[in-house]
């Protein structure tokens, strides 16, 4: 192999380990606030790529149907909540209002954009809008209830989530594949390497991300809640912290780093309603360098993991999968050697 | 005969009739299927019911028994009675590895990897030359049994479901043992457990190995059953939907897992059958029902299907064989007086901070030790130093004046402490029985073979009488067979008192044990210490009641802020102002 096919191949691997950083960030985040393990993660990611693909047809994405019936389903759990604990008429329809508002307009603006067919910016951003919904909703709905039980019983949701959520995606996209235009379609020289505008893109976007979400955990008060929440739930309650709110806002941020990393990678490869499950466990992947708990870690390891992705597509094409997955064998036992043993009381 | 014996039979009669009988083929293959997955979903009932941890590589294991038995019989013409061992084999290698590197870290870690390690496998069965690609192997020879060939759904039934139950009552047989036991103490952490001396490390490798083991033989069925094998039924969304069977039939329950195959089943082919028809396309849209009832079952039935049935059966006693058992062998008692436990400058720091800051005491055969001082004073970071669930950052703990500091709970539990908790740890689902029992886990050896095989009951009879002995002491002899959940707090710590001493211990540990006991419940205690102390053991006491304390023991050591305030009788420390300062603060 020359140096110039490394060259190609060790780009394309930071490229797509730029978009499973995101995921494995997203992973973290929503298990350090909640403990959930969210299989399901990926999941997101085929929505917004799918999302995006409807409405580049001009017809009104499945999506809506999705985000309208979570938001009733929640607003049902809220009532019979409300009621159960005799919370009063008025409170109740002011939640369900609260919860209500957005998920509604946004349905609406959907049905009334999607025929106008505007611009991908203005595409891009209502899919974003759709999919960033669905995380909070469905914390709310599959979640809160048993947000107190054990990881194990977590994950197992998680599970059904995915299932469910992926089965609905068959319904609503059908089972043919997508490929979403470049937001970029220029291309740069460098050297014996092609850097297109959309791998730009991919890189700024990953990047500004990440910054971002550093800020808002070291800057703002509602980070800093995130993180105590992540330290201890119980001492975080006795602050006034919400966990519910804390759960719904971590899922929600993760709803829309996954949507995002759809719209990142949905050009770049087809999409089909299930494909998002192992883009999101290469997420998973990455997430374990870093013990389900480091940032840093996690992104390095997704660096990793789409390098390694890269040239195993290139020497071994049938077998790239099992070498992705393979790795998380070693990384184990990595972990495992150094942490040496950890355990969680139930 | 119980009824609850009796239904069990009739069960196993009506299944046995069920190919003779004039039913459809149709049905002979579902019950067949279910048999199948039942056999695998016994394996998660063990890993995640009982033992709390889960797999979704399964049909991965199933995969391997399957493949192997396709292709030593396609290629080399190998007996079928051969290429189930190879699978089992070659699994057992997978399954120890994956265990081994997963199971030391935290739970989560064992899901993770079965998934990365089931979609793994997925892809290399589908891409592998030898193994057909996506195409798999098709003419496996059916297996012959005695001259009988097995070629059709009705006489293959009867091999297949005489493994699973099988594998059924040898579960059962599993769980009603002393690894049984130590396996479900597993679930609530591995504090308790490995105070009783149990390797929770390599109990949680055995589980995982032998649902893996079981996943084997059923994918070597799976071979000879449908002759021919592809890399599909091996994948992780079959891996999650066993792991859906075993969630909604019960997965604390043997029998929920039968129940939990035979419902999804069904149900799956009804979907199957409807769901294309409503929706007006086809597809394998059934996995949006499973998820979703996945999520309900979780919200609103966590134990499953089968919990409800149990519920409704009447609850057995245990039969009380024990009775005439000869005792278990007893430690060699150390002198009255003798020094058994030194600690030495015991020093342990947190970050910056030393909870425990250069103590020292010895504590004596025949006698009891008091170890009070104010909240945080650092009693139970000393306690679990001394225990082993810490390890101390300088100093020394030495028994019997060897070395015991450094060692893993479970080794310095054999050397003969024992220990209660501040906050009670026990196995809820268990009686009060079994619960005591637990502590007499290094007093017996018998292993996984020996429960399934029932050749354990000797030893078990000797147990549970050691058990019985214990609880009449601490005056509990009347609720052996309640559910150790069902009880108040007071009777629970007695428990955990008299699991304790099901250890023979030398020294025993207690903290906090007259906590939310009643008036009489403490003078009970009180007298049992005593008499626990003219037996000649060690109590080291740890203890808020100061009448309690004050009339029951003979030296008293006073902590405060980390560090040993004074040591002496109880009338000293009770004229001590050092000590009234430290509770009461600074007079004037």
């Amino acid at each position: 192999m020359d140096l110039s096919l490394a060259g190609i191949l060790t780009l394309d691997g930071v490229t797509s380990g730029a978009v499973y950083a995101l995921l494995a960030l997203a992973t973290v985040l929503i298990f350090a606030v909640t403990r959930v393990v969210f299989i399901a993660l990926g999941d997101f990611v085929a929505y917004s790529a799918l999302t995006l693909a409807t409405l580049q047809t001009g017809r009104v994405p499945g999506t809506v149907w999705v985000v309208l019936g979570l938001a009733l389903l929640a607003a049902g759990l809220d009532v019979m909540r409300g009621v159960r604990r005799r919370t009063g008429a008025r409170a109740i329809a002011l939640g369900v209002g609260r919860l209500l508002a957005a998920p509604v307009l946004l349905v609406a603006a959907t049905l009334w954009l999607a025929p106008l067919r505007g611009s991908l910016l203005l595409q891009s951003l209502l899919s974003l809008a759709l999919v960033t919904a669905l995380g909070p909703l469905l914390y709310r709905v599959a979640y809160e209830k048993v947000a107190d039980a054990s990881v194990l019983v977590l994950m197992i949701v998680s599970v059904g989530v995915h299932f469910a959520l992926t089965g609905i995606a068959l319904v609503l996209f059908g089972a043919e594949g997508f490929r979403n235009p470049s937001f970029w379609s220029a291309n740069f020289d460098l050297g014996p390497l092609q850097l297109s505008g959309q791998t730009v893109i991919i890189f700024a976007v990953s990047i500004a991300l990440m910054v971002a979400l550093f800020a808002f955990f070291e800057r703002s008060l509602r980070g800093k809640a995130l993180r105590a929440t992540a330290v201890n739930r119980y001492g975080a309650r006795l602050m006034a912290i919400s966990t519910e709110g804390a759960g719904r806002l971590s899922f929600g941020m993760a709803a829309f780093i996954a949507a995002l990393s759809g719209l990142l990678i949905a050009p770049t490869t087809t999409i089909f309603y299930d494909s998002g499950f192992l883009i999101g466990l290469k997420g998973f992947v990455a997430a374990i360098f870093g013990g389900l708990a480091s940032y840093p870690a996690a992104a390095l390891g997704a660096l990793l993991v789409g390098v390694l992705e890269s040239f195993g597509a290139f020497w071994a094409s049938s077998f790239k999968e099992v070498i992705v997955f393979t790795l998380i064998i070693p990384v184990l036992l990595w972990r495992s050697l150094r942490d040496g043993h950890q355990d969680e009381e139930e | 005969m119980t009824m609850r014996r009796t239904f069990m039979w009739l069960c196993v009669a009506l299944l046995a009739a069920l190919p003779l009988l004039p039913v459809p083929e149709f049905w002979i293959t579902q019950a067949n299927y279910i048999g199948l997955y039942a056999l695998v979903v016994i394996g998660l009932v063990l890993l995640t019911g009982v033992a709390g941890l889960t797999s979704f590589g399964q049909a991965a294991f199933v995969g391997i028994g399957a493949y192997t038995a396709a292709y030593l019989s396609l290629t080399h013409g190998m007996s079928p009675w051969l290429t189930l061992w190879i699978g089992l084999g070659l699994t057992l290698v997978a399954a120890l590895m994956l265990g081994w590197i997963t199971l030391r870290m935290s739970g989560h870690y064992l899901p993770l990897a079965t998934m990365a390690w089931g979609l793994g496998l997925f892809y290399a069965l589908g891409n592998v030359e030898a193994l057909g690609k996506y195409d798999g192997l098709q003419g496996v020879p059916p297996i012959s049994l005695g001259g009988l060939v097995l070629n059709d759904g009705r006489s293959f039934f009867y091999l297949l479901w005489a493994i699973v139950l099988l594998a059924a009552f040898g579960a059962i047989h599993l769980l009603d043992s002393r690894m049984g036991r130590a396996l479900r103490a597993v679930k609530g952490g591995v504090t308790m457990a490995e105070a009783m001396g149990i390797d929770t490390f390599r109990i949680k490798v055995m589980a995982f190995v032998l649902a893996a083991l079981l996943a084997s033989v059923a994918g070597w069925l799976f071979a000879y059953f449908q002759r021919s094998v592809n890399p599909s039924p091996f994948g992780l969304n079959m891996g999650i939907q066993y792991l859906f069977m075993a969630v909604v039939g019960g997965a604390g329950h043997v029998w929920g897992a039968l129940v939990g195959a035979g419902l999804v089943r069904v149900l799956q082919d009804q979907l199957q059958a409807w769901l294309p028809m409503l929706i007006g396309s086809s597809g394998n849209y059934e996995i949006i029902v499973f998820g979703v009832v996945l999520v309900l079952v979780l919200h609103y039935a966590r134990d499953g299907v089968w919990a409800f049935v149990d519920a409704r059966l009447p609850r057995v006693q245990r039969r009380n064989d024990w009775a005439s058992a000869p005792r278990l062998a007893e430690r060699a008692r150390p002198q009255r007086g003798e020094v058994v436990l030194d600690v030495r400058g015991a020093l342990k720091r947190f970050g910056g901070l030393a909870a425990v800051n250069g103590v020292s005491f010895q504590a004596r055969a025949g006698e009891i030790l008091g170890l009070i001082g104010p909240n945080g004073a650092g009693k139970s970071t000393t306690f679990n130093l001394v225990t082993g669930v810490l390890t101390l950052s300088e100093g020394q703990v030495l028994l019997h004046g060897q070395r015991i500091d450094g060692l893993p709970s479970r080794r310095i539990a054999r050397a003969g402490v024992s220990r209660t908790f501040q906050h009670v740890k026990m196995v809820p689902t268990m009686t009060v029985l079994e619960n005591v029992a637990l502590g007499g886990h290094l007093r017996g050896r018998r292993g996984v073979a020996a429960a399934v095989l029932r050749l354990d009951r000797t030893e078990e009879r000797q147990l549970f009488l050691e058990a019985e002995i214990q609880l009449r002491r601490v005056g509990m002899g009347g609720a052996l067979h309640e559910l150790a959940v069902n009880l108040p707090l007071g009777s629970q710590r007695l428990m955990e008192i008299a699991r304790a001493l099901c250890a023979d211990p030398v020294l025993l540990l207690l903290d906090e044990p007259a906590a939310g006991l009643r008036l009489k419940e403490k003078e009970a205690l009180s007298a049992v210490l005593r008499q626990l102390r003219e037996e000649g053991l060690g109590i080291l006491l740890v203890e808020h009641d100061m009448d309690m304390v004050m009339s029951l023991v003979d030296r008293i050591v006073v902590m405060d802020f980390g560090t040993k305030l004074i040591e002496g009788s109880p009338d000293d420390i009770q004229a001590s102002p050092l000590v009234r300062e430290a509770y009461l603060g600074a007079e004037n």
